[in-house]
């Protein structure tokens, strides 16, 4: 009987070899070679970060965070981020509302010019502020004169920072409103509101998760800016180190596991900043 | 619609104040020097070397990357595999990671004594920090999240019609990649090798620590820089950052027109 009744044979989906299927070894090889690579460049890294930051055990490890130097370090990190992220955020919404909502000529050439900090070396945008604020610089006997700080000192930290940070949250902004257009706006004004009434209600709803989105890169760069800041800072220990260089300047002194206490700050900083990433895509349903 | 004065002349006003201005101080101070010390300076045996490194070792990282890149993308966007979604948020990880952290890491694990340093001297002899190779390693972990960002999205608007219409004609599959899929998404790869090469051109703290620094072997044209200010210096330093400033405008030239015709190729243009 059985011989007879043979069933039809059921294929199962992934038997059904499609055009665009690659064959089965292809299909493993690559994604045996992504994950290695990833693995490898990847995940290693922030392992090795973990492990290394307590290599002495939990009390070693916050003894390295809270002695004076890491903790001056932290605060200086920090209060540089609460000034420059504000700022960088207010720019990146009025040029996004001057970008998107009017026409006028050179406006691309404005939106390049947004972009350009991206594209300059950090050490360059470190340089720059020495150029213009160093001992020989442009205002550098000026400076001395009225006895003000800027390089080696917290201003020249803050200015760097604005600079290799001030695209941000205005790139996260224009191709978003570009896309949503002004139609709402435009209604609302129509209606009667105000100007300011029509942004807080109508326009700050919509771009709000990609306003967050950009505030949070803008701050994650802020804090871990480092090429541009170490030209300005002069690595003063517990007076112009940021976090980031609090960490160079411990590893170059061989205490590893300072340098990964502190690593270990801003690798968690990175990881938040992913995952808040992932939920705000999920958020919007789109890539941002 | 309201604000346009105030929005544009706020825009303009901080854009000149936090960009412009400082960024054209270099330009400025570059006319204090005559063509012919300028010349003096960037043709300096240090320094070419130092360009030598520094764009040696950029281009090779990106071109690896590019490889490497294009098979994740590929990966993400046509195979269905469990933790798909942690991995393509990991992507990410090297433009969130400050530079720092990702330069001590990777020094600690590719020096000779470390993981993957120990692993490499003892099996094949290969030392990578303290080396040029180190700069190579460190400039590919900067730049794959460029290409696979870059690849990935046009990858996913590639219309598969084209595949099953060159397949259905009776192309093997190898024949579909070559004259269908791959002419159409090289633009895309072109575009993300250029963005990660302009990043590692300039690329200062994932290199220093794993470089080793040595002048005319492993010294990156930031560093020099940086070492030419510290020795109050600053005709050579403001003469070989003015260079590496032109460069970078010169690769972001390249990088708009690629876009273009990346666009252009998929249509979206």
């Amino acid at each position: 009987m059985n011989a007879i009744v043979q069933p039809v044979k059921q294929f199962k989906k992934e038997q059904i070899q499609h055009a665009t299927d690659d064959p089965r070894w292809v299909r493993y090889t690559l994604i045996s070679v992504s994950l290695s690579f990833i693995l490898l460049f990847l995940f290693l890294p922030l392992g090795l970060v973990i492990s290394k930051a307590f290599a002495s055990g939990w009390q070693a490890y916050w003894d390295a965070l809270s002695e004076p130097d890491a903790q001056a370090a932290i605060r200086l990190t920090v209060l540089a981020a609460f000034i420059t992220v504000p700022l960088n955020t207010v720019f990146g919404l009025a040029s996004a509302w001057a970008i998107t909502r009017f026409e006028f000529p050179g406006k691309s050439l404005l939106t390049t010019l947004i972009d350009l900090p991206f594209s300059v070396s950090p050490v360059i945008s470190g340089v720059i502020f020495v150029l213009l604020f160093g001992a020989q610089g442009w205002f550098g006997e000026w400076l001395i004169a009225h006895d003000i700080k800027v390089i080696f000192a917290v201003p020249g930290i803050v200015l760097a920072t604005l600079f290799v940070t001030f695209p941000f949250v205005a790139r996260e902004l224009i191709p978003l409103m570009q896309e949503m257009g002004s139609e709402e706006e435009e209604a609302a004004l129509s209606l009667g509101a105000s100007g300011w009434t029509t942004f807080i209600k109508v326009s700050l709803p919509n771009i709000k998760w990609a306003l967050l989105y950009g505030v949070l890169l803008c701050n994650a760069r802020a804090m871990g800016e480092f090429g541009a800041v170490s030209v300005v800072s002069g690595h003063i220990r517990g007076l112009t180190n940021t976090l980031p260089l609090h960490v160079e300047t411990s590893y170059n002194e061989y205490n590893s596991v300072a340098a990964f206490a502190g690593a270990s700050i801003l690798a968690g900083l990175a990881i938040v900043t992913l995952v808040l990433k992932s939920f705000l895509e999920w958020k919007q349903g789109r890539r941002l | 619609m309201p604000g346009f004065g105030q929005t544009l002349g706020f825009t303009l006003f901080y854009l000149a104040l936090v960009v412009l201005i400082p960024l054209s101080t270099l330009i400025f101070m570059s006319f204090k020097l005559s063509l012919s010390a300028y010349i003096d300076i960037i043709t300096n045996t240090r320094v070419l070397a130092a360009f030598r490194v520094s764009f040696g070792a950029a281009l090779v990282a990106a071109a690896i990357a590019s490889f490497f890149g294009f098979i994740i993308a590929w990966v993400l966007v046509r195979y269905p595999f469990s933790g798909k979604k942690l991995v393509d948020a990991f992507i990410d990880l090297p433009f969130a990671l400050p530079t720092a952290v990702a330069g001590i890491v990777m020094a600690t694990i590719f020096q000779p004594s470390g993981f993957l340093g120990k692993l490499l001297i003892d099996g094949l002899g290969v030392q990578v920090a303290y080396r040029p190779l180190g700069i190579v390693v460190a400039l590919i972990f900067i730049s794959i999240p460029f290409v696979v960002r870059t690849v990935e999205p046009v990858l996913k608007e590639f219309d598969s019609a084209m595949e099953e219409a060159a397949s259905s004609l009776g192309a093997t599959r190898l024949q579909v990649f070559n004259k269908i899929i791959l002419p159409n998404i090289f633009p895309s790869v072109l575009t993300g090798f250029a963005l990660a090469f302009a990043r590692g051109v300039g690329e200062y703290g994932s290199v220093i620590f794993i470089a080793g620094n040595q002048p005319y072997v492993s010294e990156i044209v930031p560093l020099l820089i940086i070492t030419k200010l510290e020795q109050y210096e600053y005709e050579a330093a403001t003469a070989i950052a003015l260079t590496m400033l032109l460069v970078s405008f010169l690769l972001l030239l390249v990088i708009n027109l690629l876009n273009r015709w990346m666009r252009q190729r998929s249509g979206q243009l």
